[in-house]
């Protein structure tokens, strides 16, 4: 176990190397130093800006160091701690997406505080029978919120929540501080769109544990059907949904830019759309450290409760 | 005690199960008394209706099951006009169940002490320390050492056998009074069948729990019960007392049954098995009037088919009942199967010389960390044997005793560790299959055990054997080609428009007669069959051998036949090599395997196949213990840890010398020649000397 989370590890150090330097070759074409003194110049100034000036603007900037040397230099700042400069917004890395993570972790939070709760309930409830009434009308709820796309279900539930009904803000930009309100949609959408995944996940499982030998010995035995479900079906049943709840995490992280920039959040997912957009290569190099912390951490925490929760893995 | 109430009642008892195309009738009109105390079995071939009975007593269907007729009476009332809580209160208290596959059935993720206690807990309504005691105590009745230790195990870390003990233990916590067997040692090899029926047997003695035990084996049926039913396409055909039905069997099915079964006296020369021809007709296809009248010798238009037939009494009182409207009629004793004597094959040289084979596996074993043991599997330890052309050798084991380990060697699909193997001149331990030029793979094929996997379901029968004709270069021509596919079904016995279907719209016997056609499409010079009927029924298990046989005689193909099946071995090999744990134990000529002196292993063997007879009397060996793990085997003789005759100090630590009785008889034991000698017959046939002299 210890040697499968050190191997685990590892990997994620070669990742992390192997994409930082990819990373690192293409911001360093003349093309993308263009873009960043575009994009904080201004098109005319760079125009009409002299060779001379542009390289000390470069020089400014630290990007006219030779390319190896710049890595070297980044990769140890990285290991004392030290993300660098934002070139969009002119503060440490570290503190910004410090504050951004903070955020969408309190997104990520409550997606899976409802999420987990009723995608595991609806998916039990349905694939306790499989082919029955309760089964067709779950299943077809959840295959129906997660075929639409998460901007459409945005902006409908914009429309019926804030315009129409006139709840909730449209808004989650929080610029005069924090504001639960303003949490409301995202977390909604987040929750409408992907809740139909694990419930459906946790139906094929609990269907198929539902059929098994053991179910079988189980109700044969004589003890009660509530009994059955609770202490010999649930627990078999939610060991593959677990593994997908886990890798969810990922998602949430990276995978929810469409939500964060819609509602205008600033949370992980619009930090990098924008840094992505500016070339702000020291944020960009940080958010892909920590994507790929996050999602190896995330494998990790599959495995392991995967093993804790499957005692035929656990002992062999 | 004349007027009992019978503990279970059938009468007139119709299931169906309900799907897209209709309604299918799995049982139909099935009607069964049962005695407090009694045993009673329920013999049938695969799709008989045998397992859809114990789970309609069960009342536990599934979602397109239903009983659609008839009563099932459990100690007088109606079970099908209980509510769903009496039915609760009925089910593991009452009438507990033990379940063919006993892995499958145990909740893997919960410890076993807790599947146990469950029992009383909501029966009985004890405390969960009182429950847990009876478990534990339970587990000691059913003779599983170290209950304790069981009670905190999950079930895959315990054996099959122990697992299967565990769930008997389950079923008897409640002291039910009727106990459904649903084939509950099927998946267990022989030696722990044996201790299983044992188990069984002391179990109905001491609880006087009454049974119904449900097997496709009649030799078990024989051991274990006091009434048998016999099944056929949903029908009881024939119920009666074992014996009675048994030496005087009166449904031309049974009879069929019992002709297709290998029993001591047969001999694939002398007396072969004679296979009931045709197939189970599917439950929609069913004919009308009897059943089984299409596969019948003695079916009579007009009578046969006239309708549906009633159960009758053979004769008044005889308690012994019969679905046949000619039974009466038909001389039951002059009509004692006639089959076709044939000549003996002369064995010609010899084909296959294995010589000190060894094949060793490397497992790794990861610890916590870097620590990484290298633990080595010794899968076969040097074996030595010959099998000469026109000849059948068997190998025989239980599982994990190395048999497919050395046909994988043989095959070309793992390298030996050490030793040789010479097919005609040509050095084979060495050299993989990929290396291997089409003629040789042509000579040496195999048939493997399971027909249901080993064909390509979207390509047809015909395309599947028409490539190996290609691939191995016999043919080019297409349309010789052609013909000799069909040459091939010939030979197989299977109609030539088989080319065209597609796998799975042939039944199991049907598949296996296809992988034989493929195997032999190269004119082998040697063919290996592992297991190569044991998945199917007994009916088609007869023509399946009788075909491998014909050919053999034809083609003087030397057969290596792998089987854990001692009675079928017997019946069609001549030679036997006995292993256990990838060591060879005894090797000899058939009759010398099956009569002493013995190795203790193939005597406990000898012992643990039930045999459905009941002139044959056998010594008991029941063997204790676990078969050790291949990777830490005993030092000494690999059997020393089960071993009756184990001499302390000398068997665990030294390996046993080998010991030869004759050019072709040798055993491997540390036992005194003079004492192998002396040992009794295990099997021994009481009124008929002349086979008993076999």
């Amino acid at each position: 176990m210890l040697k499968l989370i050190f191997r685990r590890l590892l990997q994620m150090l070669l990742i992390m190397a192997v994409v930082s330097f990819i990373l690192f070759l293409v911001f360093d074409s003349d093309k993308f130093k263009k873009q960043i003194a575009t994009a904080e110049l201004g098109g005319f100034a760079v125009s009409t800006l002299s060779e001379e000036d542009y390289q000390k603007w470069l020089a400014k900037k630290g990007l006219d160091v030779p390319f190896h040397e710049r890595y070297v230099k980044w990769v140890l700042d990285v290991l004392r701690g030290d993300f660098g400069q934002s070139f969009e917004k002119n503060t440490s890395v570290a503190s910004l997406i410090g504050e951004r993570l903070i955020n969408t972790g309190i997104l990520a939070f409550w997606v899976f505080a409802l999420m987990i709760p009723l995608s595991l309930t609806l998916g039990v409830l349905a694939g306790m029978k499989e082919g029955s009434f309760q089964d067709r009308t779950l299943s077809f709820i959840a295959v129906f919120t997660t075929s639409i796309p998460e901007i459409a279900t945005a902006i409908i539930l914009t429309v019926i929540l804030a315009l129409g009904l006139g709840w909730l803000p449209t808004k989650s930009a929080m610029i005069s501080g924090w504001d639960w309100k303003q949490l409301v949609l995202p977390v909604l959408t987040l929750v409408v769109y992907d809740f139909g995944y694990v419930a459906r996940m946790t139906r094929a499982s609990m269907a198929e544990v539902m059929t098994s030998q053991y179910i079988r010995t189980a109700v044969l035995k004589g003890i009660p059907y509530r009994r059955v479900i609770m202490k010999h079906a649930l627990r078999n049943a939610l060991i593959a949904p677990f593994t997908i709840i886990v890798l969810q995490l990922n998602w949430l992280l990276s995978g929810v830019v469409v939500v964060e920039v819609f509602f205008e959040y600033n949370g992980f997912g619009k930090l990098l759309l924008e840094a992505a957009l500016f070339g702000d290569v020291y944020v960009i190099q940080a958010a892909t450290l920590i994507a790929v912390f996050v999602a190896v951490l995330s494998q990790i925490i599959s495995d392991v409760g995967y093993t804790f929760l499957n005692p035929r893995i656990r002992f062999s | 005690m004349s007027e009992q109430v019978p503990v279970l009642e059938c009468r007139n008892l119709s299931v169906s199960y309900f799907v897209r195309a209709g309604e299918i009738p799995a049982v139909v009109d099935f009607t069964m008394k049962l005695m407090p105390g009694e045993a009673q079995g329920i013999v049938g071939e695969s799709g008989c209706g045998k397992s859809t009975v114990a789970l309609a007593i069960m009342n536990y269907m599934g979602r397109n099951g239903a009983i659609v007729g008839g009563q099932i009476l459990f100690e007088g009332r109606d079970m099908r006009t209980m509510s769903d809580e009496e039915l609760r209160q009925i089910r593991g208290s009452k009438i507990a169940m033990v379940y063919q596959e006993p892995m499958a059935s145990l909740n893997p993720s919960m410890k076993i002490g807790d599947q146990l206690a469950e029992v009383p807990l909501f029966h009985e309504g004890v405390s969960e320390d009182e429950a847990k005691r009876r478990a534990r105590e339970m587990l000691s009745n059913v003779r599983l050492p170290d209950p304790g230790r069981i009670m905190e195990s999950y079930p895959h870390q315990i054996s099959g056998g122990q697992q299967q003990r565990v769930v008997i233990a389950m079923a008897l916590l409640s002291n039910p009074k009727l106990l459904l067997l649903d084939e509950p040692t099927t998946a267990l090899d022989v030696t722990v069948e044996a201790g299983i029926v044992e188990l069984i047997k002391e179990i109905s003695s001491e609880f006087g729990t009454s049974m119904i035990y449900i097997s496709h084996n009649l030799g078990l049926i024989l051991e274990t019960c006091d009434r048998i039913t016999v099944m056929y396409s949903g029908e009881a055909v024939e119920v009666g007392d074992i014996h009675t039905v048994f030496n005087n069997m009166r449904h031309p099915y049974t009879r069929g049954l019992f002709n297709s079964i290998p029993v001591p006296g047969a001999d694939k020369n002398a007396r072969p098995l004679v296979a009931i021809r045709g197939q189970l007709p599917l439950p929609h296809e069913r004919p009308k009037g009897c059943y089984f009248g299409p596969r019948c010798d003695y079916f009579e238009a007009g009578r046969c088919d006239a309708g549906h037939l009633p159960m009758e009494e053979v004769a008044p009182g005889s308690n012994h009942f019969v679905r046949c409207v000619r039974f009466a009629e038909i001389d039951w004793e002059a009509l004692k199967p006639k089959p076709k004597e044939q000549e003996p094959i002369e064995p010609g040289d010899v084909v296959l010389r294995v010589e000190n084979l060894t094949k060793h596996y490397e497992v790794e074993h990861t610890g916590l960390l870097f620590v990484s043991e290298k633990r080595t599997v010794k899968a076969n330890e040097k074996i030595s044997f010959r099998a000469r052309e026109a000849e059948t050798v068997a190998i025989v084991g239980e599982s994990g005793c190395g048999k497919s380990t050395f046909a994988k060697v043989l095959m070309g699909l793992e390298e030996a560790s050490a030793g040789r193997v010479q097919l005609g001149n040509l050095e084979l331990s060495k050299l993989p299959v990929e290396a291997r030029d089409g003629a040789t793979i042509s000579r040496l094929q195999m048939v493997f055990q399971n027909p249901f996997d080993t064909l390509n379901p979207s390509h047809t029968v015909g395309a599947q054997i028409a490539r190996v004709i290609k691939k191995f270069g016999i043919e080019k021509d297409p349309e010789r080609i052609r013909e000799r596919v069909y040459e091939l079904l010939d030979t197989v016995k299977l109609p030539r428009d088989f080319a065209d279907r597609k796998p799975r719209q042939l039944s199991g016997g049907q598949k296996q007669r296809v992988g034989i056609a493929r195997a032999f499409a190269g004119d082998p010079k040697m063919v290996i069959a592992d297991e190569p009927v044991s998945a199917l029924d007994v009916s088609v298990q007869a023509a399946v051998t009788g075909l491998l046989m014909d050919i053999q005689r034809e083609n003087r193909t030397t057969l290596l036949f792998i089987s854990h099946d001692l009675s079928v071995v017997r019946y069609l090999s001549d030679r036997i090599v006995v292993m256990y744990l990838g060591q060879i134990m005894e090797k000899g000529l058939t009759e010398e395997i099956f009569s002493p002196p013995y190795h203790p292993y193939t005597e406990a063997l000898l012992s643990a196949v039930p045999i459905a007879d009941t002139r044959v009397e056998k010594r008991k060996v029941v063997l204790t213990g676990e078969l050790p793990s291949p990777t830490d085997p005993p030092k000494g003789c690999p059997f020393s840890t089960r071993c009756p005759y184990v001499i302390e100090g000398l068997c665990e630590t030294t390996p046993p010398p080998v010991r030869s009785f004759s050019d072709s008889h040798t055993i491997a034991c540390h036992l005194e020649e003079a004492r192998l000698t002396a040992m009794e017959p295990v099997i021994k046939i009481d009124d008929d000397p002349a086979q008993a002299a076999e």
